[in-house]
């Protein structure tokens, strides 16, 4: 370094006070920051988008439909394997035994119970509970028609199932004859819980048998079951008669502290191979995966979300495409001052993002409000996940960024030697 | 970059030539284009329509590619230039065209800023200042916040003169200003350019049939068949 600092005051006679100084050249003309570029090219395209409100209007409209669309599919999608595996979710337990051929819970093969007494065997189990699933009808206890419910046999007291009120009526299904109906069930089944709320327990005939309904518990409808009823081994047996030594499901309680992977894979070793030992996570996976890859359901839901965002993506471009072809000269005279393509297709590109967040807000709001509509129409859990809503916002963003992308092509139109 | 460039033409062209199309379909329209426009010269460009000068001001403009002959414009050679090196020397010459050509939704004070939005130097505050400052200067200090739609014809190409003035480009390019345009509003506009140009000593180099504006022209140069038949002003 072998500047000289400057000297801290002006001398008197210093060309600078007495207006001898020549003025300093001015600046360099330089490009705009990359930050300030992008701001300035944002604020054009937005300034663009408003001056014509309608078609503003249009692609706002274009991309909340769009998004509506994609999140109502999601959501009956997301509700569908939700509900289906409401039953297993439910479960409290570390282990169970399931039979390999058994593909979703509404349809159980049988296994021997006697498995559930064979993996007593290991130290590390503390209870093994028999669960008996099976579908009978329900009588309509106001129109008297019959409709099909899932039926779910179970030792009340065992604690394998912890269904909200399960503990309340554990005692009153003791008793022969009774059962506890799901208040969570789809209304056809008749206005069953305003009875029983009313009235007390009261007399429904349940298969071929007439049963006494004791209480209430919360499980909730799948696409699988309209409705579920509660009861105890002895009960299922009465309304529901088979082979007394098959159960559909054997729930393990491990003693505290115990590894459950360990004893996991002690148990198939142990037992044979008509039962599978699977941990709550992976019963409910399974259950979910038969929803997800079983049934056309999953497919229909993704194709629905896919056309959503074609219609979107449609819109968003012509709305995109149809600003530049009204403003090629205009474009084409901001080439001429010096804006260089890259600057322009940032402009469209800029619209295209705006008109995605702009879109997204009333679209997620709508959504919002139209999954507590259908969730009561419907009785499945609809509900918006923070995942699901930048899930959304993801997809119409890439949308609305294809359509800008697509539409970019235009502004080759836009050729400043064509100006004069 | 050669020394001394004060002493240097803003426009110095030798040889230009330039045809459209290919093969059996070329047609040639600039032949051995020769023009030189000195600092703060003021020349018109005449001739029939077809004979070149609408492409020879898109040169010069680097709004094309030069095909052969050579040119320097501000200082900057031309032929062989890249599109971004001829982006960049456009930010340095003020263009007006025969329809205004201003973004309807903007304002007209917006409308000015664009021109100073490439240039990193100014703030947002600075540049709505410069912008109002020269509308000011074409008389239009009342109408800073009207939109093209709410101005009048010859309003309007006075704000294109604004914007093409703003930037402090070192050349003017203008194309038929005055075709949209009455005949006293036509005048007044190209007046007004000129007064500022002058005032500023930026060179304008403006094509025209307009018989009526080529007074204002320090010389007229006119253009036949793709060549320069040079003509001055008094024989005009």
């Amino acid at each position: 370094m072998n500047e000289v600092p400057p000297p801290a005051k002006l001398l008197p006679w210093a060309p600078e006070r007495n207006g001898e100084a020549v003025e300093p050249p001015p600046a360099p003309r330089r490009d705009p920051g990359l930050l300030a570029g992008l701001l300035l090219a944002l604020r054009l395209a937005w300034r663009q988008l408003r001056a014509d409100r309608a078609r503003l209007a249009t692609a706002i409209a274009g991309v909340m439909f769009a998004c509506l669309l994609v999140f109502m599919q999601l959501g009956f999608r997301g509700a569908l394997f939700d509900s289906a595996t409401n039953l297993f979710r439910a479960m409290r337990a570390d282990l169970f035994l399931m039979h390999p051929l058994t593909e979703a819970s509404f349809r159980a093969e049988a296994i021997p119970r006697a498995r559930a007494w064979q993996a007593l065997a290991d130290a590390e189990v503390d209870r093994a509970v028999p669960v008996y699933l099976a579908q009978v009808t329900l009588r309509n206890p106001e129109t008297g028609s019959r409709r099909a419910v899932q039926l779910i046999g179970l030792d009340a007291d065992a604690g394998a199932v912890d269904f909200p009120g399960l503990a309340d009526v554990a005692a009153a299904l003791r008793r022969p004859d009774t059962f506890a109906f799901d208040r969570l069930s789809r209304p056809e089944f008749g206005p069953v819980a305003t009875m029983f709320a009313r009235d007390g327990p009261f007399a429904i005939q349940l298969g071929t048998r007439e049963m006494e309904l004791v209480g209430l518990v919360e499980v909730g409808p799948s696409f699988g079951a309209d409705g579920n009823v509660v009861l105890s081994e002895q009960n299922f047996r009465r309304v529901f008669s088979r082979q007394a030594a098959n159960a559909d499901l054997v729930a393990l309680k491990l003693r505290p502290g115990a590894d459950v992977a360990a004893t996991q894979a002690r148990l198939a070793a142990l037992l044979p191979g008509d039962v599978l030992v699977l941990t709550h996570a992976e019963m409910v996976a399974r259950e979910r995966l038969y929803w997800e890859t079983g049934t056309p359901i999953g497919f229909i839901f993704l194709f629905g979300s896919v056309m959503g965002l074609v219609v979107g993506m449609v819109i968003v471009y012509q709305i995109l495409f149809a600003d530049i072809a009204g403003h090629l000269s205009e474009y084409a005279t901001l080439k001429a001052m010096g804006y260089s393509n890259g600057y322009l297709a940032r402009v469209v590109l800029g619209a295209a993002v705006i008109l995605a967040v702009v879109g997204f807000i009333p679209g997620f709001v709508l959504s919002t409000l139209l999954y507590g509509y259908v969730a009561g129409a419907t009785f499945l859990p609809l509900e918006m996940y923070t995942e699901r809503a930048v899930g959304v916002f993801l997809l119409i963003f890439g949308m609305c960024f294809a359509a800008g992308l697509l539409a970019m092509r235009k502004l080759r139109d836009a050729n400043p030697a064509d100006m004069f | 970059m050669d020394a001394a460039p004060v002493e240097l033409s803003p426009v110095e062209l030798r040889g230009v030539n330039f045809a459209y199309g290919e093969g059996e379909l070329r047609r040639q329209v600039l032949r051995e284009v020769d023009l030189r426009i000195g600092p703060g010269e003021i020349v018109i460009l005449t001739g029939p329509s077809g004979s070149g000068k609408t492409t020879l001001l898109t040169l010069i403009g680097a709004l094309r590619a030069m095909q052969e002959g050579e040119a320097r414009v501000l200082g900057e050679s031309l032929l062989g230039a890249s599109e971004g090196q001829r982006v960049r020397l456009r930010r340095r010459i003020g263009f007006i065209f025969q329809n205004h050509n201003l973004l309807g939704f903007l304002t007209a004070r917006q409308n000015v800023a664009m021109s100073l939005e490439l240039d990193g130097r100014h703030s947002e505050a600075q540049r709505l200042a410069r912008a109002g400052q020269m509308l000011g200067a074409v008389g239009l200090s009342d109408h800073l916040e009207k939109q093209p739609a709410q101005l009048s014809g010859g309003q309007r190409q006075r704000v294109a003169i604004a914007r093409a003035l703003a930037g402090d480009p070192g050349l003017i390019l203008a194309d038929e200003p005055t075709a949209a345009l009455d005949k006293q509003t036509g005048q007044e506009v190209v007046r007004l350019l000129r007064d500022l140009a002058k005032g500023r000593g930026v060179p304008i180099l403006l094509v025209t049939h307009d018989p009526r504006i080529l007074d204002l022209a320090d010389r007229i140069v006119d253009m036949e068949d793709g060549r320069m038949v040079q003509a001055d002003k008094a024989s005009a």
